[in-house]
Parts: C-alpha cells; structure tokens; sequence
C-alpha cells in the first residue's frame, strides 16, 4: 500500500503519468487502427453476417464499461478508508468516461439487436441491468455536482459508488442466473473463432488504452485545477 | 478490406458512427479541460 501511495501523491502522478502518456496514446492509437483493419477483413459471420461488424465494438465498449466501473469503486474504497485526496479525483475523473461506454454499449447493442432478435430492446436482466450502470454514472456525476462542499460531496459519491458495485457481478452473470434474450459468455469458453476473436480482444485492448489515456489527463487537470484554485485563494 | 454491408449497412454503420462520435468528442473534451487548466494555472503563477 506504501508503494501506491507513494505514486498516488499529485507530485509523483503529473511526473509519472507525463512519461507514460505519450506511450498509451500511441497504443491507443495502433490497437483500434489494428482492430478495424482485422475487422473489416474478417469474413461474415455463418449465422450473424456482416453485423457481427457490431460485435467488434459493442462487447469492448460494455466490457470497459464495466471495468471503470470497478477502477471507480476501487478508488472510493481507498478514499472512503483511507481518505486520499487523489482517489476521489481518480474517481471523480473516470465517471464520465464510463457513461460514455455505457452509452455505447447500450447504442451498439441495441443496433445488433434488432437485425439479430427482431427488436432494439427487451427488458431482460442483462440489458435492464446494464441500463442501470448508466443511471449508476450519471448519479454518481449529479451527486458529485449536487454537494458544494468537496469532502462532503466525494464521501457521498464514494458510498453510492460501493452500493452501485452491487449491479458489476449482476450483470456479469445475468446471463446464467436468469433466461435473457442476450446471449452468454463466449469469449472464455472459447466458442469464438479466432479470426473474430482477434480484432474483438484487440479492439477491448484500445478501448482500455483510451480509458487509462483520457483517464490520465483528466486527473491531471484536476489537480491542475486544484493548484489554480490554491492560488486564487491565496491571493485573495 | 470490404465495407459493402448490404442489408445490414443501416444497423452497422450508426453503430460505428457514434462510436466514432463519442470517442472524438471525449478526446475533443478532455485535451480542451486540459488546455484551459494549463494555462489558468500559467496566468495565475505568472500575478
């Protein structure tokens, strides 16, 4: 714990972060223009056609989601625990950029839908559980605008964040626990075929690179911003 | 590389669309946030 607090400090993490930055851009970069290339490639699919096209972008965008969901519940636990002013601004940062997947996911998913199922929605336990992440990071962003008190508003945030968790294992395992329209996991059990397979992990790849990138530079600004509001303060 | 979607070309291509959409204006809104804290911080240090 020692070591991450160490690198946790606001010093250590603008210098830190600076060197990596660069490196993750450029990977970002390299993973979804591979992944476009793989999948645009790639032959259709005997049962879905081209929209398994759809299937390249959608399963990432969920499964990032989902991701920042936990990175954002992680970083509520060590600022509900141990108070650390930068997990609440780690948090704070990755809130949006979870909506933004989420968002995806659901768009994504529901233009898969239709050509596959027959409809854009159903309200089975996959999909009803996962409109409710997205309702999950719009809350926790309002509430985090709601209280103008910033310790006050991060303590709050950060319980609602933990209770939310409840819904990541949910939605992971919807597709066992209940009969849902959506189908199960394929990915680990290895039904996938390889020549899908590929652009699918590597796209999840440059989804998660652009997360830890843009996730970067929001914390980044925000402490630059804390350090603006220090010195207006001291000035006045 | 083959982009002839047929039937399927009004499902496929919106869904690469908004992605496109919401990844270019995530990029666009924290490269901007950055931009501004940068140089608030840079006229502040500088009074």
């Amino acid at each position: 714990m020692q070591f991450l607090f160490r690198y946790a400090n606001p010093h250590n993490f603008m210098r830190l972060s600076g060197a990596v930055l660069p490196f993750t851009a450029i990977a970002t970069a390299l993973c979804i223009g591979t992944a476009l290339y793989l999948g645009f490639t790639a032959p259709p699919d005997y049962q879905q056609g081209r929209t398994v096209l759809i299937m390249f972008i959608h399963v990432p965008a969920a499964t990032v989601a989902m991701s920042i969901y936990g990175v954002l519940a992680v970083c509520s636990l060590l600022s509900l625990v141990w108070r650390h002013p930068l997990s609440d601004t780690a948090a704070r940062a990755a809130a949006p950029f979870g909506a933004l997947f989420t968002a995806l996911g659901l768009f994504t998913g529901s233009l898969w839908g239709k050509p596959m199922w027959g409809t854009y929605w159903v309200w089975d336990a996959r999909l009803t559980s996962f409109l409710l992440l997205l309702f999950m990071y719009l809350g926790y962003m309002a509430l985090w605008n709601a209280i103008e008190d910033e310790v006050r508003a991060a303590r709050a945030a950060a319980i609602l964040a933990l209770v939310g968790a409840v819904n990541i294992p949910i939605i992971h395992f919807s597709v066992e626990w209940w009969s849902t329209l959506h189908q199960g996991e394929s990915i680990v059990s290895g039904t996938t075929a390889p020549v899908f397979l590929a652009p699918l992990l590597i796209m999840m790849l440059g989804y998660l690179l652009l997360f830890v990138t843009l996730w970067m530079i929001r914390i980044r600004t925000a402490i630059l911003e804390r350090r603006a509001r220090n010195l207006m303060q001291g000035v006045s | 590389m083959n982009f002839d979607m047929g039937a399927y070309g009004i499902y496929i291509w919106p869904a690469y669309g908004a992605s496109a959409l919401g990844i270019a204006v995530a990029v666009v809104w924290t490269v901007a946030g950055w931009r501004r804290a940068k140089a608030k911080l840079a006229a502040l240090e500088k009074k």
